[in-house]
Formats: structure tokens, sequence, C-alpha cells
């Protein structure tokens, strides 16, 4: 059993030693902890927040940014109903086609479409954003570094004062979180922006807060599933292993010595 | 019994018809049944055993994979989040497959590792150790190549760093460089080679496995104290000792694997392959697999191109020759406390490397890495075959059974032949 635990103990300094190493060393500051429910290791999303961040995703974000990956029927998941999700994705037009004259058509979005995207291609969207792409948020918790900490904190991040000596570029906003420290895109939330359907005061923080919410469901949707899954899974391992482990025990028993 | 037929035991008239025509109930129960095996393994030769399920594991979840993956430049990183979003258990299935990669470097550099520690590759074990160096090599390939199937930006980035070392060997280089491409950059074709490639080469690993088996049933294993059992009192039949001892050790490995799928799957991964691959945007910093660490310092820590190259492959071409580089007779570095010190520092040396691959090539990180390169090398080209000359190893134990039951009856006097005989009886 002694020797089994060095084992273990190896194994995981193995895991501890590759892990953090993988990431890039930084060049910007250090991401503010948001504090979010889901990110504890049984945490699970806020659906009253993650309701909202769609909002601010919706009346905000989206005249940007797409989010290829998302369906709107994937919306029943953060607690709406369907007629709900329905009355949301018709105020989309989406182009379909073509009907039977070979033409392309414009019609509401249903469930089974894919979020419409705000630019028809990469190009539309740059040339809409002074030469800078917006990049799809689909997945965009997973792609940074202690994703949803670093999201919050870039949005609620504008407005400081550059080190001295740092010049701004042309169209680049300051920003201490994004690497380098200059970002293409501006402040996009300020206080009272936006009216909340729930009646929340829409603080620039809260939406930064449900926003990344948002996101941060869009990025893992599996994550309470696997959460939940992996507790069952694990309290059935434990009680194999301490099964096998006796059975091994009164297994090895007659080799000892007398 | 009609000419020809095998001689069965088997009682079951069905199995024996089959039994007497195709041996091979006869021969597992030969093999994995009876099979002699040391008395005195310890944990760390649970390690094959893990590695086989492993193997078994990715062949399972990339089948299933493989059923919904697109390998085309334009749609494969959205069919992989598809995958995880829109397959039933899809997400389970990648993320096993995808932490399944990480779990089979642990598992395989655990018992290589053992290999090392316990002289396993000593005669007359030479060829199952190359053989073992043989799987690893097609696993570090199989590994790198579906590290590129997700077509994130270190999928494309390290692919190009990665086939862009083959252009440093002289007059063949451009040539492997444009037959890995299939064409002048890493792209769409290079894509399809690689999938077709990554979907053939565990089937290869399963047929050097199997070699590696049927070598192992010839020699018989060794052991921590790395002295041969000398009769039947030094053994045990693997069924039911082993075979429950190495059931514990499954459910303990599994455990580990399921923490990181379930609870951290991203973990060991690098957040920028969840950006879709571009070829027009290099990463700030291209950092290959944590496995791959080691080898990817060595290659960094040498200021000319082709001499890292070199440097990169030799510090695992050395392992075959690992036979002949260690000139002690003693196995088990148990008995050879210099050797053993060494060698751990050897490991230290291999740990610090990998620490130095996660990390940008700038002091004092190069520095760093030099110096566990020398000593990487001077383990296998100087230290090792000296050792064996002037080292003055501690006695070995007569024998297995001397050892593991001797302490206690060693002072009681001679052991009583019938204790340690007895559970062959039940066998
Ligand atoms: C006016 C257009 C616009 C709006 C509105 C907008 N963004 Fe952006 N966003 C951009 C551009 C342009 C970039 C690319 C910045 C660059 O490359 O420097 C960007 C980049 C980002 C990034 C990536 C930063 C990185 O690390 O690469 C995130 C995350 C992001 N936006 C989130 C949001 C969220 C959340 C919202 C809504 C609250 C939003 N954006 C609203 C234009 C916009
Ligand atoms: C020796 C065994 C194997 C190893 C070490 C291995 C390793 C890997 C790795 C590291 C990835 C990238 C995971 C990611 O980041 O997403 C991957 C992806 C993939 N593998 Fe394997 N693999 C093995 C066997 C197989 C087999 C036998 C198949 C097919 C029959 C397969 C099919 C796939 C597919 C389709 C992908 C792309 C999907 C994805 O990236 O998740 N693999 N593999």
């Amino acid at each position: 059993m002694k020797r089994f635990l060095k084992i273990a103990a190896l194994a995981g300094a193995v895991l501890v030693a590759a892990g953090p190493s993988g990431q890039a060393a930084g060049e910007a500051r250090h991401a503010r902890d948001g504090g979010f429910g889901f990110a504890n290791l049984f945490g699970s999303f806020d659906r009253a927040s993650a309701q909202r961040g769609l909002q601010v995703y919706k009346e905000v974000c989206s005249t940007c940014h797409s989010m290829n990956l998302l369906s709107y029927r994937n919306l029943t998941e953060i607690g709406l109903s369907e007629t709900q999700v329905q009355g949301i994705a018709a105020t989309f037009e989406v182009t379909d086609g073509p009907n039977d004259e070979g033409a392309m058509f414009q019609r509401p979005a249903r469930l089974s479409d894919r979020f419409r995207r705000p630019h028809p291609n990469d190009a539309a969207a740059r040339a809409a954003n002074n030469g800078a792409l917006p990049p799809d948020l689909s997945v965009m918790i997973k792609a940074r570094h202690d994703g949803a900490n670093y999201v919050y904190s870039l949005l609620t991040g504008y407005g400081q004062e550059p080190p001295p000596g740092m010049t701004i570029g042309d169209g680049m906003n300051y920003n201490p979180y994004y690497p380098g420290g200059q970002i293409a895109m501006g402040q996009v939330l300020n206080d009272d922006q936006i009216e909340y359907t729930d009646g929340t005061t829409a603080s620039a923080d809260q939406m930064a807060r449900d926003v990344t919410t948002f996101l941060a469901w869009a990025a893992e949707p599996e994550l309470e599933a696997r959460r939940r899954m992996g507790i069952r899974v694990l309290i059935f391992l434990g009680i194999a292993g301490v099964l096998t482990y006796l059975v091994k025990k009164k297994i090895w028993a007659d080799l000892k010595p007398a | 019994m009609a000419m020809g037929l095998h001689n069965s035991d088997v009682k079951n008239p069905v199995l024996r018809w089959v039994d007497q025509r195709l041996p091979v109930i006869t021969m597992m129960q030969k093999e994995y049944g009876t099979f002699p095996t040391p008395r005195n393994f310890n944990y760390f030769w649970n390690f094959g055993a893990l590695a086989m399920i492993n193997l078994v594991v990715m062949i399972a979840t990339g089948i299933f994979l493989a059923m919904h993956y697109q390998p085309n430049t334009v749609m494969a990183f959205d069919s992989v989040e598809r995958i995880m979003r829109d397959v039933n258990f899809g997400w389970l299935i990648r993320y096993i497959h995808m932490n399944g990669a990480s779990m089979f470097f642990i598992v395989i550099y655990t018992h290589i590792w053992r290999g090392m520690y316990y002289g396993s590759y000593k005669a007359p074990r030479e060829l199952l150790w190359m053989l073992g160096v043989t799987i690893f090599l097609l696993l570090m390939a199989t590994a790198f190549m579906g590290y590129v199937l997700p077509w994130g930006q270190m999928s494309l980035w390290g692919a190009v760093v990665i086939t862009n070392l083959f252009s440093a060997f002289p007059v063949v280089g451009d040539f492997i460089v444009t037959l890995l491409w299939g064409g002048f950059s890493v792209d769409n074709p290079t894509l399809n080679r690689f999938f077709a490639l990554h979907y053939l080469m565990p089937f290869m690993i399963v047929g050097v496995v199997f070699l590696h088996i049927a070598a192992l049933h010839i020699t018989g294993s060794n052991n921590p104290l790395g002295v041969e059992p000398k009769g039947p009192q030094d053994t045990i039949p693997f069924h039911p000792y082993y075979t429950i001892k190495d059931t514990v050790g499954i459910v303990v490995y599994l455990m580990v694997f399921a923490v990181l799928v379930f609870f951290m799957p991203n973990y060991l991964g690098h957040p920028d392959n969840y950006i879709p691959a571009n070829p027009l945007s290099t990463p700030a910093h291209i950092v290959p697999e944590w496995y791959f660490l080691p080898y990817y310092a060595i290659l960094r820590a040498v200021p000319n191109k082709l001499g890292g190259v070199i440097l990169m492959f030799a510090s695992i071409m050395l392992w075959f020759a690992l036979p002949w580089l260690d000139t002690s007779k003693v196995r088990s570095m148990k008995f050879r406390p210099v050797a053993r010190f060494l060698f751990l520092l050897w490991c230290v040396s291999f740990a610090t490397l990998m620490y130095c691959g996660g990390k940008p090539a700038e002091e004092p990180y190069v520095l760093i890495s030099r110096l566990a390169t020398v000593y990487y090398f001077a383990w296998f080209l100087v230290l090792l075959p000296l050792l064996g000359r002037l080292e003055r190893p501690l006695p070995l134990p007569e024998s297995i059974s001397r050892a593991v039951l001797g302490i206690r009856a060693l002072g009681a006097g001679p052991m009583p032949a019938g204790a340690a005989a007895k559970p062959m009886e039940k066998a």
C-alpha cells in the first residue's frame, strides 16, 4: 500500500509539473477572480445570470461577434422554455434556399438554425472593425488561459491609464489584461447601457459577469452533466477499489510464511 | 485422440472441440493462468497491464471519434466541437481519447522507468526491451499526428515546427518534408495523411505489443530484486495472484483517469488549441504536449539546428543501446548504491528538461536545459559504462524466496520446504 501511494504521488507530481508549464509566460496582467460559481469543482451555471448574459450578447456583442457553434435550440439548456427560445430566434432573419425558383430568401430563424452571424465573412467583419477581426465567441472561455476570469477582467479592464512610455496605436485601446496591453475592441459595456428584462441593475460589472457566465456555458455546455457523471463514476470506482483491495489481501494471505 | 488434434484438458465439450483444433484456451491457461511469475512484484509491475488497457481504450474511443470526425481543414475544428455537443456522449468519448493520450504517456513513462531502475533490459531481455522502445516511438508518432487532427492553433503550428525539423537533414531533408506535407506547406493533404496514419499506427502498436508479450513469455518477468527465480519456491502462478493485483492497479488508474476526464479535461492541454488553425497568425509561444517537452528542450538547447535534431532523436535512440551501455551484471538498482543515486539524478535531469521545454527559449532556461542535456547524455555514454567496472554492488540475495520470506525464516533457522511450495498446490 505504501508503494502504491508513492506511485500515486509520482503520477500526481507529473500532472502538476506538466500542467502549468504548458501555459505561455504572460506579458499581461493576471486576471481578476470573478468568483464564478461554475468555477468550483462541483459548481453549476447560474441560470438567471446566463439568461441575462444571453441578453447582453444579443444586444451588445452580437453586432460584432459570431457564435457559430451554437444553435437557438441549445438555449433551452439555460432554463428558457421552447416557446421563449422560438420567440428569440424569430427576431433574427436568416438566409435560406434555394427555393423552387432557385433564389435565396430571408426568413425568421427557427430552433434548428445556427446563431445568425453578424457578418457574411471574415473580410466583411474586418472591414467593419478597422481591420481587426472579432473572434467567434463559441469556445472563447476554453481558448484562453483562465478563460472566465480573463474575459470578465478584459471586459471590465478599460478606462485605466496606460503605463508611461506606452503609445496607444490608432483605433486601439489600452487594456492591461490583453496580452500586449492594446486591443482593437473598445469599451463595449457601460453602466445602464441595456435594460435587463428581470429588473437587475445593469451595471458594467454585472453585465460582464453575466455575459461571461453565458459564454462559459456556451463553451462547455456539458460541464454539469460531466461533473455529475464524474461523481458517480468516482464513487463506483472507490467502492470497487476497496473491494478489490480486500480480495487481493485475502488471496495473497496464504503466501505469507507460517 | 485422433492424429493431429491437440491434447486438450478443457472439460466443456464445445470449448474442447475448439481447443483441440486451435489450442487458444490451453495457451491462455499457460500464459496467463499457471504462468510462473516471481512472487515479489511491487506495484510498478502493474504498468504493463495498464498500458495494454490504455491501448484498447484509445482504439475503442478513436473508432467512435472517426465516425464523426472530418479530416478536412475547413471542417475539422468544427467537427470535433460537434462531437462534443451533438453526438450522444460525444464529449465523454472525446475527453477520454484526449486525456487517454496523456494517461498513456504517464503509464508508459512509469513502465519504462521501472525497466531502467530494475535493470529489466539486461540479458536475456534485450529484445523485449527494444520492442518496448519501438512501441514508444510508434506511440509518439501516433500522439503527434492525433494532436494535429482537431486543427486548432497548436495542432497546426506544432505540425509546422516538428515537420520542419526534418529539413535540417542534408540532401534528403526537403524531400522528407514535402512527403510529410503532401505539398508545400502544412495543409489539407497533410491533415488527410496524418488522419490515415493516425488510424493505422495504433494497429501497428498492437502488432509490436504482441511481439513484446511473446518475448516476455520466453524470458519470463524480471522482478524488483533483479535475481532470476531459481525454482518453484520463487514463483507463484499468474492467476489469481497477479490478476487480482493488476485489478487493484487498474481501479486506481481508472480513478486518476476519471478525475482528469470529468473534472479537469483541459488541464493538460493548451488553450490555444481551441482557436481554429490560422496559417497567417503564429502563436506567441508554440508548445508541444507535455509528454514531448523533454525532447523539445534538448532540441532547443543546441544552437545548431541539425545538431539539435540529431541530439533530440539520439536522446531516445540511445535507449535501444541501453542493454550494452550498462556493463554491470547486477540488474536492480537496489544493489547499486552509486548507480542508483546517479540514475535518480538522471531522472531529475529528465524532469528538468520537461520543465524547461514548456518555458520560452530564453535565459535561464536555455542554460539549465544545456546542463540537463549534458547530464542526460553523460549518464548513458559515460557513467553507465564506467559504473559497471568501478562500482562495488551490495551482496545479492541468494534467491527471491530467501529475500521475501527469509527475514523471519532466517532467524528461525532454515525455511521449511513446505511453506513456500504450499500455494502452488492451489493453482
Ligand atoms: C464594435 C464591435 C465589438 C463589440 C460590440 C464587441 N467586440 Fe469583442 N472584439 C471586437 C474586436 C474587433 C476584437 C478583436 C480585438 C483585437 O484583435 O485586438 C474583439 C475581441 C474580443 C475578445 C478576444 C480577446 C482576446 O483575448 O483575443 C473577447 C473575449 C471579446 N471581444 C468579447 C466581447 C464581448 C463579451 C462582447 C459583448 C459584451 C464584445 N466582445 C463586444 C469587437 C467587438
Ligand atoms: C495509440 C493510440 C492513440 C493515441 C496515443 C491517440 C492520440 C490522439 C491525440 C493526442 C488526439 C488529439 C486529441 C485532441 O486534442 O482533441 C487524437 C485525436 C483523434 N484520434 Fe487518436 N489516438 C490513438 C488511437 C486512435 C485510433 C485507433 C483512432 C481511430 C480509429 C483514433 C482517432 C482519432 C480521431 C478521429 C481524432 C480527432 C478527434 C479529436 O481530436 O478529438 N485515435 N488522438
